[in-house]
């Protein structure tokens, strides 16, 4: 049966692609070495538009408002340009709102962009650019160690990585937060309050890598404008081995937090990268594997939800849970030396 | 590709669920169809695969495996017609319900008619409503186009005026949606149904047509004020929904070109089969269909030459499942558990599982959990779908479910056949069946694809109906009556055909069985007590033949609509009970 796979890896090829949502200008070139605060594409993005409805102000109809009309499209107009005029002895004008684009005229009405704002779209990582793709971004990569998590806000930064989790099922508290971690990416644990989350801001600090979140600060989580990854899940879930183990050993080391949100079409997932020296590039992770005996997995549901083991064998046919249900499943050994038996489908692999 | 179907040919039926994807053989045996054997793979919808067909081609050589004959070839693919050396198929169909939920928008006229034909329309299949445009909306043309240049929707359904009736509205709120589709990138675009005023065609092709992804035409849902129409526009949007799929996913296309081009949406191929069983058994009650899986809760019903179709992805089991709590509460689901599970674990665990929505409860807790909520989201479907039941339809109380006959029930959250008191309490509990009905259990989920089968063969469905292939979990009296807890309800007296007679006094708030294996029948004499009502009037008495199952006859004394009782400690007790008498622990 395939598997699904986490990666969790200490040293490993990475390559990422970093796409505008629209169409824009690309600034790097291949082979090009960047680093994560580079800008490797921009645009220009409208967010509103102005429907000016010419024909109905001027009194006439669309045909003739079609001929006083005196702006084309893509016409930059600044705001109170007059736009068209009436006939008569006290003709009717019609004026520009707001600066903006024109982008559609026709059937006597105007239509316009206005509220243009750049975006820029950062490397994010370390590393080098392998493809332009043309007006939409840049394929980059590196080579480190690779955390992925399940829950991201959407933010992406980088800085020195700070471990005071101190242990696997630590609690992220505002006490923990004093201005030595300022600028810092905190690994932190497991958060319950929305205070801390707020505290971190205050500092603030470049982002937080948390085993787990109350559902209920998702929101608040959501509006910080750090990154904020979590590894392990919703409630109040230790953070699983592998990830802590390789976290908090490199702790002092530069990293990327891309707490990008999961996407389950796309395969985008919040990530933890931090580039590591070498002399030859890694091979990139597996992303598909098949259940087997020797595998390291991860327990996706209770009992023992987030606890690395190795599979000992894959059992035949279909096997009775405490549950009651029926389910293909393997033997599984965990960290603690207890073998168990767990559904197939209740693991992933981490690697 | 596959040959027409002729008498005696194989058909391999794919469907591509959410989680699981299953390829399912029927064959001739013995001049008659029957269901062969099943096997599954994980769907390969998502990253990363991000190709369904690859989930097919697993569950395809899964279905191999079991069948000892090879259905694909050397590089995978499909061998068809069957060859002489007993390997391939004849002839496949396809029905999908995996992908991301289609983000629609509904245009029409007024809010209690065409935008409501829109509604029902949209719910059809595996859609979410994002913005709603009509007459009565305040907003200005440019706040409509920024509206939908932010949600991008993959849908744009228009209804609205009667055919010859009002166009210079419908031209008016067409100009949004046309704007909108020209300063989208084309490949994000959304495709167009319009099903409204029939006289509208060429303007909306002017105003729409070069701007959209794709533009279809369906005739008017709302040919008239009073009349409604959705049947031909329901088909249209299903075959439009496999269009979208297509864009989006990978390997659909291959999919439906191996099916000839009659890929269904899964649904959508559950509800033909609904429509073509009341057509086939129908009686004064309506057939009832439900399923409920990680996608969606899907619920369909006939009667008497009307059917409705209920598509509802926020009751879905999977990736929706904090959207969940939009419609209901903590407490509300968890009024249904036996177990002490605090409001805060459920919430982890409704956000944890929407994580994996393919994973399964290993621990009792964990099963007290997903049945909670498999029961209050089947509960919320069911009261959302009969909202659209047509009216004048059997009842014994308009307020209450109305008579169904049978009840077919699918879905991942019901196909644990090893468990059928487990299934037939949630099934009692969430859709609060009346009168006398029997509850049939679709274990391997063939439901949809016979729907798929049928359009091509319409003996298969039947055949394969006959089989045995479905589980008759029993046969189901539900008297409607006022009572307290203990006071008697019913009486009962089961003759079996051996000659061989058992009796059953059914108290309120109480579940009683009497025997009768699956195949056996017998005659049932059902005696109401204190007014209660079985479908023969309140008190009164008749006989009925029954049909055996794997519970054989329950009866489900706990009055209609079910009330729980609101001190937690009797709750539980009770629940544990009547699991008790369903076999459960």
């Amino acid at each position: 049966m395939q598997a699904p796979v986490n990666h969790i890896v200490g040293l490993t090829s990475i390559v990422r692609e970093r796409l505008l949502p629209v169409s824009g200008t690309v600034l790097v070139r291949p082979n090009q070495k960047v680093s994560p605060n580079d800008v490797v594409a921009e645009t220009k993005w409208a967010r509103e538009h102005i429907l000016l409805d010419v024909a109905r102000i001027l009194r006439v109809s669309p045909n003739a408002a079609d001929r006083l009309i005196k702006c084309k499209v893509d016409d930059q107009l600044a705001a109170s340009v007059e736009i068209a005029v009436g006939k008569g002895l006290f003709p009717r004008s019609v004026r520009t709102p707001r600066e903006g684009r024109v982008v559609a005229v026709g059937g006597g009405q105007v239509l316009m962009e206005v509220g243009e704002t750049k975006m820029e779209l950062r490397a994010g990582i370390p590393g080098t650019i392998i493809e332009v793709m043309p007006n939409r971004g840049a394929v980059i990569q590196t080579a480190g160690a690779l955390v992925q998590g399940v829950w991201g806000n959407g933010r992406i930064d980088s800085g020195l990585l700070v471990n005071i989790a101190e242990k696997q099922d630590g609690v992220l508290t505002t006490a923990k937060l004093d201005i030595s971690l300022r600028g810092s990416i905190i690994l932190g644990g497991m958060v319950k309050d929305a205070e801390t989350l707020q505290a971190a801001a205050d500092l603030p600090v470049r982002g937080l890598i948390l085993s787990s979140i109350f559902p209920s600060l998702l929101q608040t989580a959501r509006e910080m404008r750090y990154p904020i990854m979590i590894t392990d899940g919703f409630g109040a879930l230790p953070m699983n081995s592998a990830a802590f183990k390789l976290l908090s050993t490199n702790a002092k080391r530069d990293v990327t937090v891309n707490a990008e949100m999961f996407d389950r079409y796309s395969g985008a997932k919040p990530e933890v990268i931090i580039p590591l020296p070498i002399s030859s590039n890694p091979p990139a992770p597996r992303e598909v594997e098949t259940f087997a005996p020797g595998l390291q997995v991860r327990m996706r549901r209770p009992p023992f939800m987030g606890m690395i083991g190795s599979i000992i064998a894959i059992k035949p046919g279909l096997s009775t849970l405490p549950s009651g249900l029926r389910a293909p499943a393997a033997e599984v050994k965990l960290e603690n030396d207890e073998t168990v038996t767990a559904p197939l489908v209740n693991l992933e692999v981490v690697g | 590709m596959p040959s027409s179907l002729v008498d005696g040919n194989s058909l391999l039926a794919i469907d591509v669920g959410a989680a699981n994807t299953r390829a399912v053989l029927f064959d001739v045996i013995e001049g008659e169809y029957r269901f062969v054997a099943s096997g599954t793979a994980p769907t390969t919808a998502e990253a990363p695969f991000k190709d369904v067909a690859e989930g097919a081609r697993n569950a395809i050589m899964s279905l191999q495996k079991i069948l000892g004959k090879n259905l694909l070839d050397a590089s995978r693919g499909l061998i068809t017609p069957s060859q002489s050396n007993g390997t391939g198929v004849d002839a496949l169909v396809v029905t999908l319900s995996a992908g991301p939920v289609v983000k629609t928008v509904v245009v029409g006229l007024l809010k209690d008619v065409s935008l409501e034909s829109a509604r029902r329309l949209t719910e059809s299949t595996y859609t979410r409503i994002v913005d709603t445009i009509g007459l009565n909306d305040q907003r200005r043309p440019d706040q409509q186009i920024d509206s939908i240049l932010r949600l991008r929707p993959d849908l744009v359904l228009i209804t609205g005026g009667t055919d010859g009736g009002a166009s210079l509205s419908i031209q008016k709120l067409l100009e949004p949606i046309g704007l909108a589709s020209f300063l989208l990138p084309q490949e994000k675009r959304p495709a167009v149904l319009f099903a409204g005023n029939e006289k509208m065609g060429a303007e909306v092709k002017t105003l729409v047509g070069e701007l959209a992804t794709s533009l279809h035409f369906s005739p008017n849902v709302r040919p008239s004020l009073e009349t409604e129409d959705i049947d031909p526009a329901e088909r249209e949007l299903a075959r439009m929904f496999i269009n979208i799929r297509k864009r989006q996913i990978k390997g659909v296309d291959l999919l439906d070109l191996w099916s000839g081009g009659h890929m269904l949406p899964t649904a959508y191929a559950t509800g033909r089969m609904v429509r073509f069983l009341a057509k086939v058994y129908g009686s004064k009650k309506g057939i009832l269909s439900v399923d409920l899986g990680a996608s969606a809760a899907v619920i369909a019903a006939g009667f008497n030459g009307k059917s409705t179709l209920k598509v509802s992805p926020q009751f879905g089991l999977g990736e929706n499942l904090p959207g969940l709590l939009n419609y209901t509460t903590l407490e509300e689901i968890l009024r249904w558990s036996s177990l002490d599970i605090s409001n805060g674990v459920l919430r982890d665990y409704l956000y944890q599982k929407s994580l994996y929505p393919s994973t399964i409860a290993a621990t009792r807790e964990d099963l007290a959990m997903s049945q909670a909520v498999a029961r209050q989201a089947l509960y919320l479907a069911m009261q959302s779908a009969r909202r659209d039941f047509p009216q004048n339809i059997a009842s014994i109380k308009p307020n209450l479910t109305p008579l169904f006959e049978p009840i077919l029930a699918g879905g991942g959250a019901l196909s644990d056949a090893s468990r059928p008191g487990h299934n037939l309490l949630l099934l009692l509990d969430s859709i609060q069946p009346v009168g006398v009905t029997t509850v049939i259990l679709d274990q391997n989920n063939l439901l949809p694809l016979l729907g798929a089968a049928a359009s091509q063969n319409n003996i298969l469905p039947v055949q394969v109906l006959e089989s045995g292939a479905f589980l008759s979990v029993g046969t189901i009296v539900s008297p409607v009556v006022s009572a307290s807890y203990g006071t008697l309800i019913l009486k009962a007296k089961l003759n079996y055909e051996n000659g061989a007679e058992a009796r059953v006094d059914l108290k309120y708030g109480t579940l009683e069985t009497l025997p009768l294996a699956i195949g056996e029948t017998g005659k049932l004499t059902i005696q109401g007590l204190r007014g209660a009502d079985v479908g023969f009037g309140p008190g009164r008495s008749g006989t009925i033949p029954v049909s055996g199952g794997a519970l054989g006859v329950v009866f489900d004394g706990r009055g209609r609509p079910l009330e729980l009782p609101s001190d937690t400690v009797r709750r539980r007790e009770l629940i544990k009970k009547w699991n008790w008498t369903l076999g459960g622990e």
